[in-house]
């Protein structure tokens, strides 16, 4: 339901520069692409990760792998709902084993989605490092996680809703701050 | 999503979108068991029971891979006597196990009704692995997983269901399920093994077995007990199998898609002849892989809504 | 002036025997009825029997002959955690029952004078009539015929091998014939084994649903046939018990039109349940014969219009928790039945208008007194003081932890029923009132 007051912070010119400028500060901080492999959190995540590894693969001519994670099953409030969340698929077509893997994610917020995808990808074999980049971090962690890479910082109450949108699923890209 | 009840205790009456859950949840598990570590943490820190009142290798087997590779903690108790001869009743010891701070029950019992009765008297959650003649639901929900995955979609395919079908749970949670899912379902065997009215399942009737095949997709075979000849019902399984053994010539003139099942075991030469079950059209294999699966995908679905451990410490006293 | 024991006057006073229905006042004494007047008292004629130690004004209530239920199981000797004769009585009471005949399988069952006799001499404190039923064969073993004589020496009035059926063919027909020259009845429990097999539910589209192993309706009609053709050929008279099927009501009729000497039998149960309810697996629900379809409980309803069916009786099966919280297919068969008989038959046969009040007291009191030859069934002078009182209108809702049995298995437990007796009197003794 969208509510009254949602202000936009982010439109589709400023979603795309921002990818851009974590495309950027993933080769520099790396020191190229070499080893480099790309996960999305599923649902926007993923799509966020296919913009990021296009362009990537804009600037230094390399196509890096992509994999798609749903991490509904290693969530820890799984059991206490009442309902399950639909698990999708999770495709990772790669060896993870001693790669540096790019994390992508949405919106970081209690830190807790960050965590179950850790668990996730270690699962499928030992990494040699895992880098976080997230479009929107509102702050609020209840667990001791951080993003390496993140496209812009906002202070929220607990109240406020952040609302990311991105064209593939919702039609538009954007993202938008809902007041109370 | 959740499943509409919080037990599986039969087909009948489960709906064509529960089900639907069921398969779209056990196409992801089933990619989890391809993987190096085939295991997620989901339901770590639930206890799960497995009852087994009634001798089962595979089906127990399954369950217990199924719980562990959710992380859940499984105890398994298997014995062939009836609760009532042990002396303890059912209710005592699903009560004592409940003591023990188990989060659900898979049962295997020769009485139909068990599950139902544990359902009642009882506060965990029931899988119903089997009882009876009444039904084996998660047998029939790999069937039809089983069926879907190869051809895509269930409705308007044609199944026969061959055999013991008075004594058998997995016909009649077969039958409902696949009929929920829009396939034709037709039923051959000997009179005297056909349940009472068993039409009014919405179901044809054969007694043929080469009459049953024709213009079928789909067989699934069902395991002949000697039981029923010394029950005086069949004269002798060297007439059945005369009879009702699906053996090659059976197979010339079937379509090229034609799917040959079988719930297991197998009994070599009596109801299915061993080429035919080692065949090309046999998915008997796939339907032991897949019953992993979807019984992850059942455990998955039925669980949740579990109280914290300080909670329900409350509500035992 | 009179020295009256008690004083009933109401305006709906039935007598299935001479088939007055109306206003009537009646006059114990001495345990039996001293005068019998078709009109109420008015409010002088009450107070002008002030030194009467009872006067009960059953305005608004149905005043009848005592009822009596000719098919009880107590389970004394043997199982008496399950019901005594004793606690059997109190039940019997509450349901409205003045008199009860009890079957003899107990353990040991009612096969010899001397326990005929024990039952006798331990009835005589109960609070209702209790008539001993003997055995058919020694042991209920269904072989040799046990001492018909001395039974009914002892005091049964009559025989049966309730809870199985006689299977060999030669024997029943034995036991009839000599049977027949002490004039009482054999009751017969009509069922097949051979045809019964592992059976547990009735043998239909239902337990083909439910997979619950069938019985199918014949393991009934074939041995009704057989007993039948039996008690024709001896003259011996015969009594079907708990008959369940439309086939078996069909056959009773067909003896009947041939004046063959058959009376029979149905239980409450048997006429308000159907086999589909079995969904729930619910062992209260087991019961032998099975609780069968839909059409067989029209069948039973026609019977019980058109007369042929003659009786209505509980078969009363008490059974202990321990024994029922079981798998269905593990339980023992049988439900309670004194009191939630009366409640089932006004709701599901006098309010339904299957039956009138008459037939209801044809069916429970009239009927049972004649075929088994008991003083009772009739409002008649001098005969014994045997009263029900019924309140038609009560509205109550089935609680088996409020009834007088030591058992409380019964499927009814929540039904709403309407009709229960307000005063049971037996030889002019009030031995139960219901609270207001």
């Amino acid at each position: 339901m969208e509510s009254d007051k949602l202000i936009q912070v982010m439109d589709e010119v400023a979603v795309a520069r921002t990818i851009t400028r974590i495309a950027h500060e993933i080769i520099e901080r790396n020191g190229g692409v070499g080893d480099m492999v790309i996960i999305g959190v599923r649902t926007r995540g993923a799509i966020l990760a296919d913009r990021l590894a296009s362009e990537i693969e804009r600037i230094e001519r390399v196509a890096l792998p992509i994999g798609v994670m749903d991490i509904t099953l290693y969530r820890d409030d799984v059991q206490n709902k009442l309902e399950q969340p639909l698990v999708q698929k999770t495709e990772i077509l790669f060896q993870v084993a001693d790669k540096i893997v790019i994390l992508v994610d949405d919106v970081l917020f209690t830190g807790r989605t960050a965590r179950a995808a850790l668990d996730a990808i270690i699962d499928f074999g030992r990494p040699r490092s895992i880098q976080f980049a997230v479009l929107i971090d509102r702050g609020h962690r209840e667990l001791p996680i951080r993003a390496d890479y993140i496209g812009k910082s906002l202070s929220t109450t607990l109240e406020e809703k952040v609302v990311v949108k991105i064209k593939e699923e919702d039609g538009i890209d954007g993202v938008l701050l809902g007041g109370r | 999503m959740r499943l509409k009840s919080r037990h599986l205790l039969g087909l009948e009456g489960v709906s064509r979108q529960d089900i639907e859950l069921i398969f779209n949840t056990g196409v992801t598990f089933k990619e989890i068991l391809s993987r190096d570590i085939p295991k997620v943490p989901t339901l770590r820190g639930l206890t799960i029971a497995n009852l087994f009142y009634e001798p089962s290798t595979r089906t127990r087997f399954s369950f217990e891979l199924a719980e562990k590779r959710l992380s859940a903690d499984t105890v398994s108790f298997s014995t062939n006597t009836s609760s009532v001869q042990k002396g303890e009743t059912l209710k005592d010891t699903v009560q004592n196990i409940e003591a023990m701070k188990v989060d659900m029950v898979v049962i295997r019992h020769q009485a139909a009704g068990a599950p139902h009765f544990l359902a009642r008297c009882c506060d965990t959650k029931v899988i119903n692995a089997g009882d009876g003649a009444h039904e084996h639901p998660t047998q029939a929900l790999l069937d039809l997983f089983t069926v879907w995955e190869k051809y895509k979609k269930i409705d308007g395919l044609r199944v026969v269901i061959v055999g013991d079908i008075k004594y058998s749970r997995v016909a009649r949670s077969d039958i409902w399920g696949f009929k929920t899912m829009g396939a034709e379902v037709a039923i051959c065997g000997p009179t005297t093994l056909l349940p009472y009215e068993v039409e009014k399942m919405g179901v044809k009737v054969y007694n043929r077995l080469e009459a049953a095949l024709e213009g079928r997709d789909i067989v699934i075979v069902l395991r002949i007990q000697t039981e029923r000849q010394e029950m005086g019902l069949l004269p002798t399984i060297r007439e059945y199998v005369n009879r009702f053994c699906l053996t090659p010539p059976h197979l010339a003139g079937l379509r090229e898609n034609f799917t040959i099942m079988h719930p297991g075991p197998i009994n070599r030469g009596v109801e299915i002849s061993p080429e035919v079950a080692d065949g090309p059209y046999s998915v008997i294999l796939s339907q032991v892989t897949n019953g992993v699966a979807i019984r992850m995908a059942v455990l998955y679905l039925l669980s949740g809504g579990r109280l914290p451990n300080s909670r329900r410490k409350a509500k035992a006293s | 002036m009179e020295e009256y024991q008690l004083v009933v006057t109401g305006d709906e006073m039935i007598d299935p025997e001479s088939g007055y229905s109306g206003p009537g006042t009646i006059y114990i004494k001495d345990g039996s009825f001293f005068k019998i007047e078709k009109k109420k008292l008015s409010q002088e004629q009450s107070k002008g029997l002030s030194n009467v130690p009872r006067l009960i004004d059953a305005t608004g209530m149905i005043v009848g002959p005592g009822l009596i239920d000719m098919h009880v199981h107590l389970r004394e000797p043997g199982r008496e955690d399950e019901e005594t004769i004793l606690t059997g009585a109190e039940a019997a009471a509450a349901g409205g029952f003045t008199s009860i005949c009890c079957m003899p399988n107990t353990t040991p069952p009612l096969d010899n004078y001397g326990i005929i006799n024990f039952v006798v001499e331990r009835a005589r404190s109960a609070k209702v009539r209790v008539y001993p039923i003997g055995a058919i064969t020694q042991g209920q073993k269904g072989e040799i015929i046990a001492e018909i004589g001395d039974l009914v020496e002892a005091g049964a009035v009559a025989i049966s091998d309730d809870g199985y059926p006689v299977m060999n063919s030669g024997v029943m027909r034995n036991a009839m014939e000599y049977t027949r020259m002490f004039d009482i009845p054999v009751i017969s429990h009509a069922e097949d084994l051979g045809l019964v097999g592992t059976g547990v539910a009735n043998e239909g589209f239902n337990s083909t649903r439910f997979g619950l192993p069938g019985i199918p309706g014949i393991a009934e009609e074939v041995m009704v046939a057989r007993d039948i053709m039996i008690s024709d050929f001896t003259g011996c008279a015969l009594h079907l018990a708990h008959l369940s099927t439309a086939g078996s009501i069909s056959l009773v009729k067909e003896a009947k039109s041939r004046k063959v000497a058959v009376s029979c039998e149905v239980t409450p149960h048997h006429f308000s349940l159907t086999d589909d309810l079995l969904e729930s697996y619910d062992s209260n629900l087991r019961v032998n014969p099975p609780i069968r379809t839909k059409r067989d409980v029209e069948a039973l309803k026609d019977g019980l219009k058109e007369g042929t069916v003659d009786v209505i009786a509980s078969d009363h099966a008490p059974h202990s928790q321990e024994e029922k919280e079981v798998e269905f297919e593990a339980a023992p068969c049988g439900m309670i039945g004194l009191e939630t008989t009366v409640g089932l038959v006004v709701t599901e046969l006098v309010e339904k208008g299957i039956i009138d009040w008459m037939e209801f007291f044809k069916k429970l009191s009239l009927n049972p007194a004649t075929i088994l030859k008991l003083q009772g069934g009739r409002l008649q002078v001098s005969a014994p003081a045997d009263l029900t009182i019924i309140d038609p209108q009560k509205r109550w809702v089935v609680d088996p932890k409020k009834f007088k049995s030591k058992s409380k298995n019964s499927p009814f437990v929540g039904r709403r029923l309407r009709g229960k007796a307000r005063y049971t009197i037996v030889a002019g003794k009030v031995v139960f009132e219901a609270e207001s």
